[in-house]
């Protein structure tokens, strides 16, 4: 097992590396200096700003100092718009934000998606069945960038219940809708995947055995068949970590809740290439870092998988 | 010779006629009724689309003067004004604008699951089908890119190289075939067992050809039935690159810029500028869930 996992990150290091690599081309390669503005800046001052910032130095130089500052001082470098802010500050800002939410939202999405598909198996053609299926046929159209809105509309400007925006320190009121439209299409999806996994399961020849048994209903889904249905939903969390990670852009912007994905799209329209990088790399590392734990969460429940 | 085979042709003939495995496919899609209802949505969604610029009494780009300023009340849908579906905040007929913006999501949604496709197909068939050192070092490829936030290095390359409609082809096209890839070398490698495979590589075919006429022909179910479950979530990308304000630019819009334009003013009392494009938006999405699964439960004997 030990082996296993140190094999998985011997080959995470060099992806890691690769984004780094590829952002850093991307934003070398990027035509027009940062500091250029409309009314033009004398060149002379442009090229102060270039040396300030170390862009005058060659590439090799300053994609070793960056990955350098990074790994040594967890360092991301300068903001290139906000003079008296850096890409860290920017970052321990936003970051909690979008983890409070996140994880309310990957709360949602597992636990109530998860335990929706499997009472829906285990209840087939009940009511409970159709609405899980209903829920998760009707949420496969509302992504999280129409879902807010949506929600927007009803429950603020239509019933007044709650804020339609803002962040005011988390109070659950404001949390609510993020956590629901970032939620929402990934309960659904796992809905789906554990109740299609756990009716496959309910067919199999070891469940007739443990039925034939006489053992008690509950106890052959608890103990027999819940482990093998999970398994499909646990390769669908990394996926759903990638989206949801992708989601909280929207929420951010949709919901002024002034988490990272705020910091990135403003930046992008910006062109503030350093803080744009800093924010790539770190969800970038996030991703691979959950991808890293699903696979050994994997291999750990899935006794065919051998390492 | 000749008339032996003559005579074989007329006993075919009268034979009863055998149906084949499309044939059988398409009676079962039919009887589906989901999917013909979501084939008929998708057709008015087409028609209406392509007929649109027609009907519409109003141009896409073109601002009505006599609404502008006072929106909320003056833009609203009615049939005296000829906005039918209302004004955007601009006072810009908004039926035209969602005409235009079905067009753009439409075509993203189908050239960027093309695309997908046939370089997912390709690759994968390629992988799977010379196994070995080849397949492992592709599957590694597709394992990195797939680890990569991908939403993010596309908004990044649109920053860099500047919004375009081409360059959103080109990096929605860049992430999606990686799923179409795996799909397809798995099924490849399931293929290349196969005596008709062997038969071919004995008779000395050249590999490439083996892989298109051969191994990617007896794809076709599964790569149809993706492509459909495909087309969507193109849309769906499109959308939200546009929904952020870096997909397709001013005046032209597209299904989820309409949706942000929508949304951003919904609080000054115009929901209808969210609610028609946000219409078309499930609609369409919903259209195509349904004919891609009315599709797999046709072509994929599987399952039942």
């Amino acid at each position: 097992m030990l082996a296993f996992i140190l094999r998985r990150l011997l080959v995470a290091i060099p992806v890691l590396i690769l984004l780094v690599v590829v952002t850093f081309v991307l934003m070398y390669a990027a035509p027009g200096s940062p500091f250029a503005t409309e009314r033009g800046v004398p060149p002379q001052v442009l090229a102060n700003l270039e040396r300030e910032y170390g862009l005058d130095r060659p590439f090799l130089a300053q994609i070793g100092t960056y990955i350098w500052n990074i790994v040594s001082d967890f360092d991301f470098g300068p903001s290139f718009v906000y003079r008296d802010q850096d890409v860290n500050d920017l970052i321990a800002q936003g970051f909690p934000v979008t983890l409070t939410y996140g994880f309310w939202a990957f709360v949602l999405a597992v636990l109530v998606g998860g335990t929706l598909g499997i009472v829906a198996a285990v209840r087939q053609n009940s009511w409970l069945d159709y609405l899980a299926v209903g829920i998760s046929i009707g949420a496969q159209v509302l992504p999280n960038f129409v879902l807010a809105p949506i929600l927007v509309l009803i429950f603020t400007l239509w019933l007044g219940w709650l804020p339609g925006g803002g962040w005011q320190g988390g109070q659950w009121e404001f949390v609510i809708m993020p956590v629901v439209a970032l939620g929402t299409s990934f309960m659904a999806s796992i809905a789906r995947i554990a109740r299609a996994s756990m009716l496959e399961v309910l067919s199999s020849n070891f469940i007739r055995t443990a039925r034939a048994k006489g053992l008690p209903g509950r106890r052959i889904i608890l103990r027999h068949a819940l482990k093998p249905a999970l398994l499909p939903v646990i390769s669908y969390l990394g996926p759903a970590f990638v989206g949801m990670i992708t989601g909280s852009v929207v929420i951010d912007i949709y919901f002024s809740t002034g988490g990272i994905g705020q910091f990135f799209v403003a930046s992008a329209l910006n062109r503030d290439y350093g803080v744009m990088m800093g924010i790539t790399v770190l969800l970038g590392a996030l991703t691979i870092l959950f991808n890293l734990l699903v696979d050994i969460a994997y291999a750990w429940i899935d006794p065919k998988i051998r390492y | 010779m000749r008339t032996a085979t003559l005579s074989d042709a007329s006993a075919l003939a009268t034979a009863p006629k055998g149906r084949s495995l499309w044939a059988d496919a398409r009676r079962r899609f039919f009887r589906n009724r989901a999917a013909v209802a979501g084939l008929v949505v998708l057709a008015l969604i087409a028609a209406f689309a392509l007929l649109g610029p027609w009907i519409a009494p109003w141009d896409y780009e073109e601002i009505d003067w006599a609404v502008l300023g006072s929106v909320e009340t003056m833009g609203r849908p009615s049939l005296e004004t000829g906005h039918w579906f209302g004004t955007d905040q601009l006072g810009r007929d908004l039926f035209a604008r969602t005409v235009q913006g079905t067009q753009i999501s439409l075509m993203v949604g189908i050239v960027g699951a093309l695309i997908a496709v046939v370089v997912g197909t390709l690759y994968g068939s390629v992988a799977g089908y010379f196994g070995g050192r080849v397949d492992g070092a592709m599957m590694r490829v597709v394992d990195v890119l797939m680890s990569i936030p991908y939403m993010f290095v596309l908004i990044l390359l649109l920053v860099v190289f500047g919004r375009s409609i081409l360059m959103l082809f080109v990096g929605i096209g860049l992430i999606s075939w990686l799923d179409m890839a795996r799909i397809a070398r798995g099924q490849t490698l399931a293929l290349r067992g196969k005596e008709f495979v062997e038969a071919a590589i004995a008779t000395g075919v050249h590999p490439f050809r083996i892989i298109l006429r051969h191994i990617v022909p007896n794809l076709l179910g599964v790569i149809i039935v993706y492509a459909t479950l495909l087309v969507p979530s193109m849309i769906i990308y499109e959308s939200f690159i546009s929904f952020l304000g870096l997909g397709v630019q001013e005046p032209l819009t597209s299904w989820g810029a309409l949706i942000n334009d929508g949304a951003a003013e919904m609080r000054n009392g115009t929901s209808w500028q969210l609610l028609f494009p946000l219409g078309f938006f499930v609609a369409g999405l919903f259209a195509f869930f349904f004919i891609g699964d009315g599709l797999r439960d046709a072509l994929d004997p599987k399952d039942r």
